[in-house]
């Protein structure tokens, strides 16, 4: 096969597809997913409000979606991502199934980001008359940062693969090219090249992930 | 009235389906300017007293009144209310670890609403009080431990409390660093006229800067009153032990049991006081009886500025020598009594 430019800017569309796609769902997985795991980690036995109804809803919530795989949660869905967005394929309509699976995910990582703040810290901040509110945003959030980033780099990363995954029942992005040019049409070279964009941009997520991380902790020196 | 009444305050934990004990009826009262030590073994439910103070546990029984104000019928927005007036500070210091000193003071009321400004000027006042103001940048990873325990100090101070609770405060400093944080509370006692209230498991602490102590052991207050009174003379066995615990901190460890030196010997404790300790008491009975007494310890300090001693003799097994020796001590304005329990 001969590398055209029209190839060149398939693979280029398929990088921004990528790119919206994985975006767009953390962001949305964490509008969702950010309340539930605050929601886990405060109402759990240990927590600083505990409410075993409360917990126990939100947990299986997020075992069930977790538990379905996701290529079956893609299909599942169909419905309901046709109804929002109008159709099934294509990168927008991929957005849905993704933030369906990617929110209970971050939920149980945001939970045990939380969970790592030393409880010394929160009763601190109760003697001063910190509400529960308080206590979330000015001492758990902010104490868990660098966890919290670490969480949502790992999220992000883990979204950019199932974007691929999407790719198989027409998502777009570099994993619909990767299956339809290099497992359909069995032109190696292209699936080669997609799987090497995947690998920079987990990377390039990656790196900037850590950098972030460890330039807001303040525990080190 | 006191600034805290505990009255009748038991509490129990609920450990799988079993109700476990912590305090047993407790009652106090906490005048204000005091500084007042509650000290136990580890477990004693010391830790527990003193979150109870301030509601951070609820008691299972009894009241707590701080300032005239019954915490216990309090709401839960009325209970924060008055926990500024209540402020605490801890073994481990929990301090916020990714704000830095000046974020950390100026937290408590930045909680309140108070702006950024008004609360940095506060801030600043307060480093200055604890010495630290060169360290407004930093961040608690970067400081030791009696630096962090300064910043709480400073934190603590923000809310204009009327009561300081100290949780173990100084059990992870090393001596220097703890006489040093041991002055400061003093110096905030007096300047601020706060009531204090400190937890503890070591006698040195009460010594230094206390004026009244309560004695907890196995969840019951066994002993209280002024600090030198029960230094002089300490009536239960939880506060005899802590005594001679005090004494021996720092010592090296006697290998040799009291009861192998001296199988038959009477033990008694001489207390000194005032200027009696630089007279040669011992020496000269020694000299008048013709026969040796075994000193098992002998131990001078200061308490609360008036210097004060105490020894642990053992006499000889002649009953009428022993008589003879109490007499003479006691001629020579000594208070004695009888140790029946093993030194160590």
């Amino acid at each position: 096969m001969m590398w055209s430019s029209e190839l060149t800017q398939m693979i280029l569309t398929g990088i921004g597809e990528t790119l919206y796609m994985t975006l767009v769902s953390t962001l949305l997985g964490y509008l969702f997913g950010l309340p539930m795991g605050i929601v886990l980690a405060v109402t759990d036995a240990d927590g600083i409000k505990p409410n075993a109804f409360v917990y126990k809803i939100f947990d299986f919530i997020s075992n069930v979606i977790r538990s379905i795989p996701f290529l079956i949660l893609l299909i599942i869905l169909i419905p309901f991502t046709r109804l929002l967005i109008g159709k099934s394929y294509g990168s927008t309509a991929t957005i849905v199934p993704l933030v369906v699976a990617a929110a209970p995910y971050i939920a149980r990582m945001v939970e045990s980001s939380l969970k790592e703040v030393d409880h010394g810290v929160i009763e601190a901040a109760r003697s001063m008359g910190a509400s529960t509110f308080a206590i979330i945003t000015r001492v758990l959030l902010v104490e868990a940062r660098t966890s919290l980033i670490t969480g949502a780099t790992i999220a992000t990363t883990t979204i950019l693969g199932y974007s691929a995954m999407a790719g198989t029942i027409g998502g777009g992005g570099l994993g619909d090219i990767a299956i339809r040019y290099g497992y359909y049409r069995y032109e190696t070279n292209i699936m080669l090249v997609t799987v090497i964009l995947l690998i920079l941009l987990v990377q390039i997520f990656q790196t900037i992930g850590n950098k972030l991380s460890s330039h807001l902790d303040k525990r080190k020196l | 009235m006191s600034t805290i009444e505990v009255r009748h305050l038991s509490k129990t934990f609920e450990q799988k389906g079993v109700h476990v004990g912590a305090l047993k009826d407790i009652n106090l009262n906490i005048e204000k300017g005091d500084i007042f030590g509650i000290i136990g073994m580890s477990g004693a439910g010391k830790s527990t007293l003193v979150r109870c103070l301030n509601y951070l546990e609820k008691p299972s029984d009894g009241q707590v009144i701080v300032t005239g104000k019954d915490l216990g019928t309090l709401n839960e927005k009325e209970l924060r209310k008055t926990r500024s007036d209540i402020a605490m500070i801890f073994q481990h210091f929990n301090l916020l670890m990714q704000k830095n000193v000046i974020d950390n003071i100026a937290f408590p009321l930045t909680l309140r609403g108070v702006s950024k400004k008004t609360a940095y000027q506060k801030a600043r006042a307060l480093l200055k009080t604890v010495g630290l103001s060169d360290k407004e940048k930093s961040y608690p990873a970067a400081l030791s431990g009696g630096q962090k325990q300064r910043v709480a100090i400073a934190r603590a101070l923000a809310s204009d409390p009327k009561i300081l609770l100290c949780d173990e405060a100084t059990s992870a400093l090393d001596p220097q660093t703890t006489a040093s944080i041991l002055e400061l509370l003093q110096q905030i006692n007096r300047d601020f006229g706060i009531t204090i209230v400190i937890i503890t498991h070591q006698m040195a602490v009460i010594r230094k800067i206390c004026n009244r102590v309560a004695i907890i052991d196995h969840g019951e207050l066994v002993e209280e009153g002024l600090v030198s009174d029960i230094f002089n003379h300490p009536k239960s066995k939880a506060a005899k032990e802590l005594i001679l615990k005090d004494g021996y901190e720092g010592s090296v460890p006697n290998e040799i049991s009291q009861q192998e030196r001296m199988p038959e010997g009477k033990k008694i404790r001489i207390v000194f006081s005032e200027n009696s300790a630089f007279e040669p008491v011992i020496a000269n009975m020694i000299l008048k009886f013709l026969t040796p007494v075994n000193i098992l310890k002998a131990d001078t300090k200061n308490v609360g500025g008036v210097a004060k001693g105490e020894m642990i003799l053992g006499l000889p097994t002649d009953t009428k020598l022993q008589w003879e020796m109490e007499q003479y001590l006691t001629e020579k304005g000594l208070n004695i009594e009888e140790v029946t329990d093993d030194v160590e």
